[in-house]
């Protein structure tokens, strides 16, 4: 049962994330969510972790959430599973519908998608730094540890752009934000 | 080296040696693929990158499996697909069976404090720098706006819609809205 629960959530995130690996992020968040496979801080964990090793977030999310939740076939299971709506949809686009992306109204509905998805993303990413600094418990608390930190770190993001004139790579970010949670916490 | 072995080697690499995913790896591929080993041109390079930002899932195996198809059909786009997917299966299989006793540890929990700040804050920015690069059309910008206000609300207030129903409402809607421009005759 559970590697069924695998293959379809995973099918779903493969099937609907577009917009690369952020765009997913929502998507595995409510499947993981839902399935009460991963709380919000081990999925934190997780996204850190993809991050900082090779190969696609998707891919590394599906094979650590199934890993966890049944072993190494539960990790073949997710993995194929956020895989094979790319590798079908990309078979179907070359070889039978050639013409399939300049289709009307398949464009239309892409230039709808599109906007929509930096809507879900910027939605997640938002309610993921205000669960960090504000505390829903029986009331609303701020987390001034929290808060600082957050501002430290996009000030250190804004800093980096205006002297290097270019981004700073997500992987530095993580470390620095680790160092900062030892020191601070 | 043969073709078949070759493409698994080669996706395996690019597999082990992209950090961070999606469009990251793009260049990587250009490299190995239209400069070294010329399996495929510039032009079909950028045909990859069109289909991989208008399908789903992963950017790396839109790539594999046109490379692969390319050269060597189905069977091919296969072994690419699993040369590109196996180094990070491999390294996050091993991970998951240490992590949870290293969490358990008072710093590393810490640390992991600290990181978790910055992923929110990562995400926040990689939908700012998609914001910037969209298309500014009215219809466009309230579809982004509709989405940000839903889907807060849908967070805040845990109320039960998953993100699949908005992208499915969002494609009927865009095809309703095409069709009844398009009979109306107005140009887009």
């Amino acid at each position: 049962m559970i590697l069924l629960d695998l293959l379809i959530g995973f099918l779903r995130v493969g099937l609907f994330s577009f917009g690369g690996a952020y765009g997913a992020i929502p998507l595995i968040r409510d499947v993981v969510l839902e399935y009460g496979w991963l709380t919000d801080e081990q999925l934190s964990t997780m996204i850190a972790i993809s991050e900082s090793t090779p190969g696609p977030i998707m891919v590394n999310i599906a094979t650590y959430v199934g890993s966890s939740q049944a072993g190494i076939l539960g990790a073949a299971v997710a993995t194929l599973a956020v895989i094979t709506p790319a590798f079908v949809i990309v078979l179907l686009i070359m070889n039978i519908l050639k013409n399939a992306l300049k289709n009307e109204y398949v464009k239309a509905v892409l230039d709808g998608l599109k906007p929509c998805i930096i809507g879900i993303v910027l939605a997640t990413g938002s309610y993921m730094v205000l669960e960090n600094i504000v505390k829903k418990t029986e009331s609303i608390v701020l987390d001034w540890k929290s808060l600082i930190l957050s501002v430290v770190i996009v000030a250190i993001m804004i800093v980096y752009k205006m002297l290097t004139k270019k981004k700073i790579s997500p992987i530095l970010l993580i470390v620095i934000g680790a160092v900062c949670g030892v020191i601070v916490f | 080296m043969p073709l078949l072995p070759d493409l698994f080697l080669t996706f395996f690499k690019i597999g082990l040696f992209t950090f961070g995913g999606g469009l990251a790896m793009i260049p990587f591929i250009e490299n190995l693929c239209v400069e070294k080993k010329k399996w495929i041109s510039h032009e079909e390079m950028m045909d990859i990158t069109v289909i991989a930002e208008s399908t789903p899932g992963p950017i790396a195996i839109n790539c594999a499996t046109y490379v692969g198809n390319k050269k060597a059909g189905i069977l091919g786009a296969l072994i690419s697909t699993l040369g590109m997917v196996l180094p990070s299966f491999v390294i996050i299989l091993v991970i998951s069976t240490i992590l949870d006793r290293y969490l358990e540890i008072t710093w590393v929990a810490k640390a992991f404090m600290g990181i978790k700040i910055v992923v929110g804050i990562l995400i926040t920015n990689a939908g700012l720098t998609m914001l910037k690069k969209m298309k500014k059309k009215p219809l466009g910008i309230a579809f982004m706006l509709v989405s940000l206000v839903l889907m807060l609300a849908v967070n805040i207030f845990s109320i039960n819609f998953s993100s699949v129903a908005l992208i499915i409402i969002t494609a009927i809607l865009s095809l309703i809205i095409y069709a009844v421009r398009g009979r109306k005759g107005g140009a887009r």
